[in-house]
């Protein structure tokens, strides 16, 4: 499938990850730990991205994808003592077996009807993180204790928590994501995934099982935030009902739609602008939510393509 | 308190909350009836009514019936204003395209909430109930203020009825929703319907808020779970059908008060929200609705 996609696309994007892998000689600690977050949220975003911006289904439910990795990698390894690396394979399953449940009830609808059922389930499982409250401490969660996140290498053994450790690892995450990804945006898979999102009734007239193509889409999307969500419990050792909320299935679209729908470094530039536009202005206001409704207003009027969207328009018509 | 008199009660409040949940979702049903739009910020103008009620409330200290009727019609004109600015100034410009208009009407509902939070504050207040009596059962006492909210409800619902089916605005209305390019040659000003019905919308929210502040305190976050309701008593009144979604209203009001009562609410609220989005996959159309032309 390689073969499908160009050296420039590969250089632009090994080149956006080894920039990555080189800024954290030089960052502050602050921005340092900032960058390690915006990774991971950038990965949710990714998997977010394949599906509004490839298939062209707009989900407002992904939080539960997202939720389903941070509490299948935190429970796992909070109550039942799952190493690291176990924890995060049952964060992956949760996020894989939910997406492949939700992905074939969810697309017999369409349109504002997947919108709203996408709503219904993510706010379902927003609400079963309370009924479990024994378990899941609800709105308060809970935090991982730093002993349990060791991963012994060898003779040696570092704690995931550390922040070159962090950082490395959400620096992994997103590689895999954002190549994975490119490579699935260039194959063959990819291109009849942008036909479904472009005229999915012609899709499915030149052969194509078009709920095939949407399943597997979803069910990639939503195994990515999963990873994204047992990364972020394994990583930031908090787990708690707010990412099962309704905002953050809000945030990764307009992540998304401000970076670029339907590019592969949109989700990546859209989560760092708007993270560090909250982070100032939460510093001088408490309303800090303001501005990521404004900015769903300014972009769905003026700018829906988003900034990538938009330059890929204008001037790089060749970005992926 | 034996069974009896607990399900009296349980029946009581489930009305209450019946009647309230029919206001705020005809509002959201009538907009997406006439408009075809889902308006996702519809709890937020649930909750500016609620907040604005205590503001004009406290108005008129000490006079809490005139400070009722004052929030009444005050909160109602307001948010009616607001709904029209968001209309004119980004649905209309958004051709009212279905997907585009949610995502805006998300962008809506956060500067809404958040410019409560700002100007209002993160506290809940309570507001002073209009009257001031209590129904007394063999049993227990009943608050005599939830059965005006039951008797206000139940004109406000009326009078839209009314509006709707017996006068020239509401024949303007259904003749727009029936078929807008026809309406338009014959000199409709859809525009201006749209504005109208999406401000009605807005206001039978508000009004919705302002009814239940005097139980339920006012919060900047108080519009979420008004707006989850409301989608699930409107998908399975079927979508525009204004009966289908008075008669879902009582069976999701009366039963979440019954459940509430007896059972875990969570349990309930994850039952229902389930249930409905069942409803959606199976029939689009919503449980009692007519199938789209």
């Amino acid at each position: 499938m390689t073969g499908t996609t160009p050296r420039r696309d590969w250089l632009l994007h090994l080149g956006v990850i080894a920039l990555l892998f080189g800024v954290q000689f030089v960052l502050p600690a602050y921005h340092y730990s900032n960058f390690s977050k915006i990774m991971v949220m950038a990965s949710f975003a990714i998997g977010y991205n394949i599906l509004i911006g490839y298939t062209g289904l707009l989900s407002l439910g992904h939080a539960m994808f997202f939720a389903a990795g941070l509490y299948g990698a935190g429970l796992t390894v909070h109550h039942l003592g799952f190493d690291p690396l176990s924890g995060f394979l049952a964060g992956l399953l949760a996020g894989l077996c939910l997406s492949i449940a939700i992905g074939l009830v969810a697309l017999r609808t369409s349109g504002v009807s997947f919108m709203i059922v996408t709503l219904m389930f993510a706010q379902a499982g927003y609400l079963l993180t309370f009924y479990f409250g024994e378990l899941t401490r609800g709105d308060e969660g809970f935090v991982l204790k730093e002993e349990l996140l060791r991963v012994v290498v060898g003779d040696t053994g570092f704690n995931l928590i550390e922040p070159a450790a962090r950082y490395n690892l959400a620096l992994l995450l997103f590689t895999v994501c954002l190549l994975g990804s490119l490579i699935l945006v260039r194959s063959a898979v990819g291109r009849v995934l942008i036909a479904v999102r472009e005229n999915e009734q012609r899709t499915t007239m030149l052969g194509y099982h078009a709920f095939l193509y949407k399943l597997l889409a979803l069910v990639i999307s939503g195994t990515m935030s999963g990873a994204a969500g047992a990364t972020y419990a394994l990583l930031f050792t908090y787990v708690g009902a707010t990412f099962a909320a309704i905002q953050y299935s809000i945030l990764p679209l307009l992540w998304v739609l401000l970076g670029g729908s339907g590019t592969t470094l949109g989700p990546l530039l859209g989560t760092m602008l708007m993270f560090y536009l909250v982070d100032f202005s939460s510093g001088e206001t408490s309303s800090y939510m303001l501005l990521v409704g404004a900015a769903l207003i300014i972009l769905v009027l003026w700018a829906p393509k988003g900034i990538l969207g938009t330059l890929r328009e204008k001037w790089v018509p060749w970005l992926p | 308190m034996s069974f009896g008199p607990h399900l009296l009660l349980a029946l009581l409040e489930g009305t209450v909350t019946a009647f309230v949940l029919a206001l705020t979702a005809l509002g959201l049903s009538l907009v997406f009836g006439m408009m075809r739009i889902v308006n996702v910020a519809h709890g937020e103008f649930f909750m500016l009514g609620a907040v604005l009620a205590w503001a004009f409330s406290t108005l008129v200290p000490g006079m809490p019936a005139l400070g009722f009727l004052l929030a009444l019609v005050g909160s109602a004109l307001v948010v009616g204003g607001v709904a029209i600015v968001a209309d004119r100034l980004i649905l209309r410009r958004l051709n009212y395209a279905p997907e585009a208009t949610i995502v805006a009407t998300i962008g809506l509902l956060y500067i809404i909430q958040q410019v409560v939070l700002t100007v209002y504050g993160p506290n809940a207040n309570p507001v002073v109930p209009p009257i001031n009596f209590r129904v007394v059962f063999p049993w227990f006492g009943y608050s005599g203020y939830k059965l005006v909210v039951i008797g206000a409800s139940a004109v406000m619902l009326a009078a839209t009825w009314y509006t709707l089916t017996r006068t020239r605005i509401g024949l303007v209305m259904r003749a727009t929703q029936f078929d807008r390019e026809t309406a338009q040659s014959f000199g409709i000003p859809v525009d201006r319907v749209y504005s109208a019905v999406f401000a009605l919308g807005a206001m039978l929210a508000a009004v919705a808020g302002v009814l239940i502040v005097p139980i339920q305190q006012a919060h900047y976050l108080m519009g979420l779970d008004p707006l989850l309701l409301s989608f699930i008593v409107v998908i399975l009144g079927g979508l525009g059908s204004l009966r289908g979604t008075l008669v879902a209203a009582f069976v999701i009001g009366i039963s979440d008060g019954v459940i509430s009562v007896f059972y875990s609410a969570t349990l309930a609220k994850i039952i229902a929200t389930l249930f409905v989005a069942l409803v959606l996959v199976v029939r689009q159309e919503g449980l009692f609705g007519e199938k789209r032309r």
